[in-house]
Protein backbone atom coordinates (compact mmCIF):
# COMPACT_ATOMS: atom_id res chain seq x y z
CA UNK A 1 0.00 0.00 0.00
CA UNK A 2 1.57 3.08 -0.92
CA UNK A 3 2.02 5.85 1.41
CA UNK A 4 -0.66 8.53 1.13
CA UNK A 5 1.67 11.55 1.39
CA UNK A 6 3.22 10.58 -1.84
CA UNK A 7 -0.41 10.33 -3.47
CA UNK A 8 -0.80 13.74 -2.58
CA UNK A 9 2.80 15.37 -3.45
CA UNK A 10 2.13 13.70 -6.70
CA UNK A 11 -1.46 15.03 -7.67
CA UNK A 12 -0.58 18.60 -6.40
CA UNK A 13 2.56 18.63 -8.28
CA UNK A 14 0.53 17.60 -11.41
CA UNK A 15 -1.54 19.98 -10.51
CA UNK A 16 0.82 23.17 -10.25
CA UNK A 17 2.07 22.01 -13.81
CA UNK A 18 -1.40 21.73 -15.64
CA UNK A 19 -2.42 24.90 -14.22
CA UNK A 20 -0.20 26.42 -16.41
CA UNK A 21 -1.23 24.74 -19.60
CA UNK A 22 -4.68 25.20 -18.85
CA UNK A 23 -4.50 29.17 -18.20
CA UNK A 24 -2.12 29.30 -21.51
CA UNK A 25 -5.35 28.06 -23.53
CA UNK A 26 -7.54 30.34 -21.55
CA UNK A 27 -5.25 33.59 -22.21
CA UNK A 28 -4.53 32.76 -25.69
CA UNK A 29 -8.03 33.14 -27.44
CA UNK A 30 -7.48 36.83 -25.89
CA UNK A 31 -4.15 37.84 -27.31
CA UNK A 32 -3.38 38.95 -31.08
CA UNK A 33 -1.30 36.46 -32.56
CA UNK A 34 -0.24 39.02 -35.11
CA UNK A 35 0.59 41.83 -32.25
CA UNK A 36 3.38 42.93 -30.01
CA UNK A 37 2.35 40.99 -26.80
CA UNK A 38 2.14 37.69 -28.22
CA UNK A 39 5.81 38.76 -29.64
CA UNK A 40 6.64 39.36 -26.06
CA UNK A 41 4.86 35.90 -24.40
CA UNK A 42 6.88 34.39 -27.61
CA UNK A 43 10.10 35.43 -26.18
CA UNK A 44 10.04 35.30 -22.55
CA UNK A 45 9.04 31.43 -23.65
CA UNK A 46 12.06 30.48 -25.00
CA UNK A 47 14.06 32.80 -22.88
CA UNK A 48 11.98 30.48 -19.61
CA UNK A 49 13.13 27.55 -22.06
CA UNK A 50 17.09 28.54 -22.21
CA UNK A 51 17.01 29.44 -18.44
CA UNK A 52 15.41 26.26 -17.07
CA UNK A 53 18.35 24.11 -19.42
CA UNK A 54 21.42 26.40 -18.37
CA UNK A 55 20.38 25.70 -14.66
CA UNK A 56 19.70 21.91 -15.13
CA UNK A 57 23.18 22.01 -16.45
CA UNK A 58 25.28 24.54 -14.20
CA UNK A 59 23.11 23.94 -10.78
CA UNK A 60 21.51 20.72 -11.24
CA UNK A 61 18.40 19.33 -8.86
CA UNK A 62 18.39 16.65 -7.54
CA UNK A 63 21.17 13.43 -8.43
CA UNK A 64 23.09 15.58 -11.32
CA UNK A 65 24.32 17.85 -7.82
CA UNK A 66 26.74 14.92 -6.70
CA UNK A 67 28.35 15.97 -10.39
CA UNK A 68 31.19 18.19 -11.17
CA UNK A 69 30.51 21.11 -12.10
CA UNK A 70 33.52 21.07 -14.74
CA UNK A 71 33.06 17.87 -15.88
CA UNK A 72 28.70 19.07 -16.53
CA UNK A 73 30.47 22.48 -18.32
CA UNK A 74 32.89 20.68 -20.16
CA UNK A 75 30.82 17.69 -21.80
CA UNK A 76 28.01 20.09 -22.40
CA UNK A 77 30.65 21.47 -24.67
CA UNK A 78 31.45 18.49 -26.49
CA UNK A 79 28.16 17.90 -27.15
CA UNK A 80 27.86 21.55 -28.70
CA UNK A 81 30.66 20.71 -30.86
CA UNK A 82 30.16 17.29 -31.74
CA UNK A 83 26.59 18.58 -33.31
CA UNK A 84 27.97 21.39 -35.09
CA UNK A 85 30.53 18.97 -36.45
CA UNK A 86 28.48 15.94 -37.50
CA UNK A 87 26.49 18.76 -39.15
CA UNK A 88 23.62 19.78 -36.45
CA UNK A 89 23.14 15.60 -35.98
CA UNK A 90 21.31 16.32 -32.30
CA UNK A 91 21.43 11.79 -31.88
CA UNK A 92 25.31 12.61 -32.15
CA UNK A 93 25.59 15.65 -29.98
CA UNK A 94 23.71 14.27 -27.33
CA UNK A 95 25.63 10.88 -27.40
CA UNK A 96 29.05 12.79 -27.50
CA UNK A 97 27.77 15.06 -24.59
CA UNK A 98 26.30 12.12 -22.30
CA UNK A 99 29.49 9.67 -22.91
CA UNK A 100 31.63 12.53 -21.82
CA UNK A 101 30.05 13.57 -18.67
CA UNK A 102 29.86 9.10 -17.76
CA UNK A 103 33.30 8.95 -18.71
CA UNK A 104 34.16 12.01 -15.94
CA UNK A 105 32.42 10.82 -13.52
CA UNK A 106 33.68 6.69 -14.16
CA UNK A 107 37.19 8.68 -13.94
CA UNK A 108 36.41 10.35 -10.95
CA UNK A 109 37.66 13.58 -12.24
CA UNK A 110 37.04 17.00 -10.65
CA UNK A 111 37.39 20.17 -12.44
CA UNK A 112 36.55 22.54 -9.69
CA UNK B 1 -1.45 13.31 -40.32
CA UNK B 2 -1.44 11.84 -36.20
CA UNK B 3 0.39 8.52 -37.13
CA UNK B 4 3.26 10.37 -39.69
CA UNK B 5 4.24 12.53 -37.05
CA UNK B 6 3.62 9.36 -34.63
CA UNK B 7 6.15 7.80 -36.61
CA UNK B 8 8.41 10.46 -37.04
CA UNK B 9 8.43 10.63 -33.13
CA UNK B 10 9.18 7.37 -32.79
CA UNK B 11 12.82 7.50 -34.00
CA UNK B 12 14.76 9.82 -32.32
CA UNK B 13 13.08 12.17 -29.93
CA UNK B 14 11.35 9.08 -28.41
CA UNK B 15 15.08 7.57 -27.83
CA UNK B 16 16.40 10.44 -26.63
CA UNK B 17 13.45 11.51 -24.18
CA UNK B 18 12.88 7.99 -23.35
CA UNK B 19 16.35 7.60 -22.13
CA UNK B 20 15.50 11.23 -20.19
CA UNK B 21 13.57 8.95 -18.64
CA UNK B 22 15.33 6.04 -17.78
CA UNK B 23 17.05 8.26 -15.44
CA UNK B 24 13.77 9.25 -13.77
CA UNK B 25 12.51 6.07 -13.33
CA UNK B 26 15.73 4.92 -11.13
CA UNK B 27 15.25 8.20 -9.45
CA UNK B 28 11.88 7.29 -8.85
CA UNK B 29 13.24 3.26 -7.49
CA UNK B 30 15.92 5.63 -5.07
CA UNK B 31 13.33 7.53 -3.34
CA UNK B 32 11.34 4.88 -2.03
CA UNK B 33 8.35 5.39 -5.00
CA UNK B 34 6.57 2.51 -6.21
CA UNK B 35 6.44 1.85 -10.20
CA UNK B 36 2.76 2.94 -10.43
CA UNK B 37 3.50 6.20 -8.69
CA UNK B 38 6.35 6.98 -10.95
CA UNK B 39 4.23 6.53 -13.99
CA UNK B 40 1.04 8.35 -12.72
CA UNK B 41 3.91 10.95 -12.56
CA UNK B 42 4.64 10.88 -15.92
CA UNK B 43 1.23 10.38 -17.16
CA UNK B 44 0.22 13.40 -14.95
CA UNK B 45 2.85 15.70 -14.98
CA UNK B 46 4.58 15.23 -18.27
CA UNK B 47 7.27 18.06 -18.14
CA UNK B 48 10.39 15.85 -16.68
CA UNK B 49 12.28 19.31 -14.84
CA UNK B 50 9.67 19.66 -12.31
CA UNK B 51 9.33 15.63 -11.97
CA UNK B 52 12.45 15.96 -10.92
CA UNK B 53 12.07 18.58 -8.76
CA UNK B 54 9.14 17.39 -7.05
CA UNK B 55 10.54 13.70 -6.10
CA UNK B 56 14.11 15.48 -5.31
CA UNK B 57 12.23 17.78 -2.89
CA UNK B 58 9.55 14.62 -1.38
CA UNK B 59 13.01 13.03 -0.67
CA UNK B 60 14.19 15.17 1.72
CA UNK B 61 10.85 15.54 3.08
CA UNK B 62 9.76 19.24 1.74
CA UNK B 63 6.33 20.86 3.26
CA UNK B 64 3.55 20.79 0.56
CA UNK B 65 3.41 24.02 -0.07
CA UNK B 66 7.08 24.48 -0.79
CA UNK B 67 6.68 21.72 -3.24
CA UNK B 68 3.91 22.82 -5.34
CA UNK B 69 6.06 26.19 -5.34
CA UNK B 70 8.95 24.73 -6.65
CA UNK B 71 7.50 22.94 -9.40
CA UNK B 72 4.99 25.42 -10.79
CA UNK B 73 7.51 28.07 -10.93
CA UNK B 74 9.73 25.49 -12.90
CA UNK B 75 6.86 24.70 -14.89
CA UNK B 76 6.20 28.33 -15.39
CA UNK B 77 7.51 28.12 -19.05
CA UNK B 78 4.21 25.73 -19.76
CA UNK B 79 2.14 29.00 -19.96
CA UNK B 80 3.69 31.22 -22.55
CA UNK B 81 4.76 28.08 -24.64
CA UNK B 82 1.24 27.08 -24.78
CA UNK B 83 0.12 30.79 -25.73
CA UNK B 84 3.02 30.59 -28.61
CA UNK B 85 2.03 27.71 -29.93
CA UNK B 86 -2.36 28.14 -30.03
CA UNK B 87 -2.44 30.15 -32.78
CA UNK B 88 -0.17 28.16 -35.09
CA UNK B 89 -2.03 24.75 -34.26
CA UNK B 90 -5.52 25.96 -34.07
CA UNK B 91 -8.38 24.83 -36.30
CA UNK B 92 -11.98 26.14 -36.00
CA UNK B 93 -13.31 22.97 -36.31
CA UNK B 94 -12.42 21.84 -33.12
CA UNK B 95 -14.48 22.84 -30.36
CA UNK B 96 -12.41 24.75 -27.58
CA UNK B 97 -12.90 22.53 -24.71
CA UNK B 98 -10.69 19.71 -26.30
CA UNK B 99 -7.63 22.67 -26.57
CA UNK B 100 -7.85 22.15 -22.67
CA UNK B 101 -7.11 18.86 -23.27
CA UNK B 102 -4.72 18.81 -25.90
CA UNK B 103 -2.35 21.64 -24.02
CA UNK B 104 -1.76 18.68 -21.57
CA UNK B 105 0.78 17.56 -24.22
CA UNK B 106 2.74 20.53 -24.27
CA UNK B 107 6.26 20.03 -23.42
CA UNK B 108 9.53 20.81 -24.65
CA UNK B 109 10.22 18.14 -27.63
CA UNK B 110 6.82 18.12 -29.07
CA UNK B 111 6.64 21.97 -28.27
CA UNK B 112 9.67 22.90 -30.46
CA UNK B 113 9.22 20.41 -33.40
CA UNK B 114 5.70 21.63 -34.01
CA UNK B 115 7.02 25.27 -34.17
CA UNK B 116 9.37 24.21 -36.12
CA UNK B 117 7.35 22.14 -38.62
CA UNK B 118 3.53 23.59 -38.58
CA UNK B 119 3.88 26.77 -40.02
CA UNK B 120 4.38 24.80 -43.79
CA UNK B 121 2.13 22.79 -43.49
CA UNK B 122 -1.77 23.11 -44.23
CA UNK B 123 -3.77 23.83 -41.38
CA UNK B 124 -5.99 20.87 -40.65
CA UNK B 125 -2.51 19.17 -40.17
CA UNK B 126 -1.16 21.11 -37.82
CA UNK B 127 -3.09 19.74 -34.81
CA UNK B 128 -2.85 16.27 -35.79
CA UNK B 129 0.67 16.21 -36.18
CA UNK B 130 1.53 18.61 -32.92
CA UNK B 131 -0.96 15.58 -30.79
CA UNK B 132 0.56 12.88 -32.95
CA UNK B 133 4.17 13.70 -32.43
CA UNK B 134 3.14 14.07 -28.51
CA UNK B 135 1.22 11.08 -28.05
CA UNK B 136 3.69 9.00 -29.29
CA UNK B 137 6.65 10.77 -26.70
CA UNK B 138 4.64 10.21 -24.00
CA UNK B 139 4.42 6.50 -24.62
CA UNK B 140 7.99 6.56 -24.89
CA UNK B 141 8.06 8.67 -21.46
CA UNK B 142 6.20 5.68 -19.84
CA UNK B 143 8.42 2.93 -21.19
CA UNK B 144 11.38 4.72 -20.70
CA UNK B 145 10.43 5.81 -16.71
CA UNK B 146 9.21 1.58 -16.52
CA UNK B 147 12.75 0.63 -17.40
CA UNK B 148 14.75 2.83 -15.15
CA UNK B 149 12.68 1.84 -12.64
CA UNK B 150 13.30 -1.85 -13.47
CA UNK B 151 17.02 -1.21 -14.15
CA UNK B 152 17.57 0.99 -11.42
CA UNK B 153 19.43 -1.61 -9.04
CA UNK B 154 21.88 -3.11 -11.88
CA UNK B 155 22.72 -0.16 -13.78
CA UNK B 156 25.74 1.37 -12.52
CA UNK B 157 25.68 4.96 -10.60
CA UNK B 158 27.62 6.73 -13.58
CA UNK B 159 25.37 5.72 -16.54
CA UNK B 160 22.36 6.93 -14.58
CA UNK B 161 23.80 10.07 -14.22
CA UNK B 162 24.62 10.34 -17.41
CA UNK B 163 21.02 9.94 -18.72
CA UNK B 164 20.03 12.35 -16.16
CA UNK B 165 22.09 14.76 -17.89
CA UNK B 166 21.08 13.29 -21.40
CA UNK B 167 17.82 15.72 -20.84
CA UNK B 168 19.45 19.30 -20.75
CA UNK B 169 21.97 18.42 -23.28
CA UNK B 170 18.80 16.91 -25.72
CA UNK B 171 16.81 20.27 -24.25
CA UNK B 172 20.05 22.35 -25.26
CA UNK B 173 20.69 21.18 -29.31
CA UNK B 174 17.21 21.31 -30.22
CA UNK B 175 17.04 25.02 -29.19
CA UNK B 176 21.00 25.90 -31.32
CA UNK B 177 19.51 23.96 -34.37
CA UNK B 178 16.89 26.77 -34.29
CA UNK B 179 18.64 30.16 -34.38
CA UNK B 180 17.59 31.95 -37.37
CA UNK B 181 15.09 34.07 -35.38
CA UNK B 182 16.73 36.91 -34.01
CA UNK B 183 14.45 37.37 -31.13
CA UNK B 184 14.21 33.96 -30.01
CA UNK B 185 17.80 33.58 -30.29
CA UNK B 186 18.49 36.69 -28.31
CA UNK B 187 16.03 35.35 -25.96
CA UNK B 188 18.01 31.98 -25.82
CA UNK B 189 21.16 33.41 -25.38
CA UNK B 190 19.97 35.96 -22.53
CA UNK B 191 18.10 33.26 -20.56
CA UNK B 192 20.93 30.83 -20.77
CA UNK B 193 22.78 33.52 -18.94
CA UNK B 194 20.43 35.03 -16.61
CA UNK B 195 19.14 31.70 -15.34
CA UNK B 196 21.83 29.94 -13.60
CA UNK B 197 22.53 33.58 -12.12
CA UNK B 198 19.82 34.48 -10.90
CA UNK B 199 18.73 30.36 -9.10
CA UNK B 200 22.43 31.95 -7.01
CA UNK B 201 19.90 34.66 -5.67
CA UNK B 202 16.74 32.81 -5.59
CA UNK B 203 16.12 28.84 -5.87
CA UNK B 204 12.73 29.87 -6.29
CA UNK B 205 12.36 32.68 -8.11
CA UNK B 206 15.52 33.13 -10.48
CA UNK B 207 13.83 30.90 -12.95
CA UNK B 208 10.67 32.91 -13.43
CA UNK B 209 12.48 36.59 -13.27
CA UNK B 210 15.56 35.38 -15.57
CA UNK B 211 12.62 34.16 -18.38
CA UNK B 212 11.07 37.45 -17.56
CA UNK B 213 13.93 40.10 -18.04
CA UNK B 214 15.52 38.38 -20.64
CA UNK B 215 12.40 37.40 -22.71
CA UNK B 216 11.67 41.58 -21.93
CA UNK B 217 15.20 42.74 -23.36
CA UNK B 218 15.17 40.40 -26.44
CA UNK B 219 11.89 41.69 -27.47
CA UNK B 220 12.78 45.22 -26.78
CA UNK B 221 15.82 44.61 -28.26
CA UNK B 222 14.39 43.12 -31.45
CA UNK B 223 12.12 46.12 -31.99
CA UNK B 224 14.81 48.42 -31.52
CA UNK B 225 16.96 46.86 -34.38
CA UNK B 226 13.69 46.62 -36.55
CA UNK B 227 12.90 50.40 -36.31
CA UNK B 228 16.58 50.88 -36.78
CA UNK B 229 16.44 49.28 -40.20
CA UNK B 230 13.21 50.22 -41.16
Amino acid sequence: MPDLWIIVVLIAGAASTYVWRALGVALSGRIDPTGPVFEWVGCVAYALLAALIARMIVMPVGPLEATDLGARLISAAIAVAAFFLARKNIFFGVTAGTMALIGFTMAGIRLF
Amino acid sequence: MFFSAAKEAAGMPALVLSASYVGFGSLVRESGIGLGLGLFSTLSTWALPGQVVLVELYGVGAPLLVICLAVALTNARLMPMVITLMPLVHDPAVPRWRYYLYSHFVAVTAWAFSMRRCPDMPRPLRLPYFVGFAVSLWIASLIGTTAGFLLADSVPRPITLGLVFLNPIYFMLIFATDLRHRARAMALGLGAVLGPLLHTLSHDWGLMFAGLIAGTVAFGGERLLRNRHA
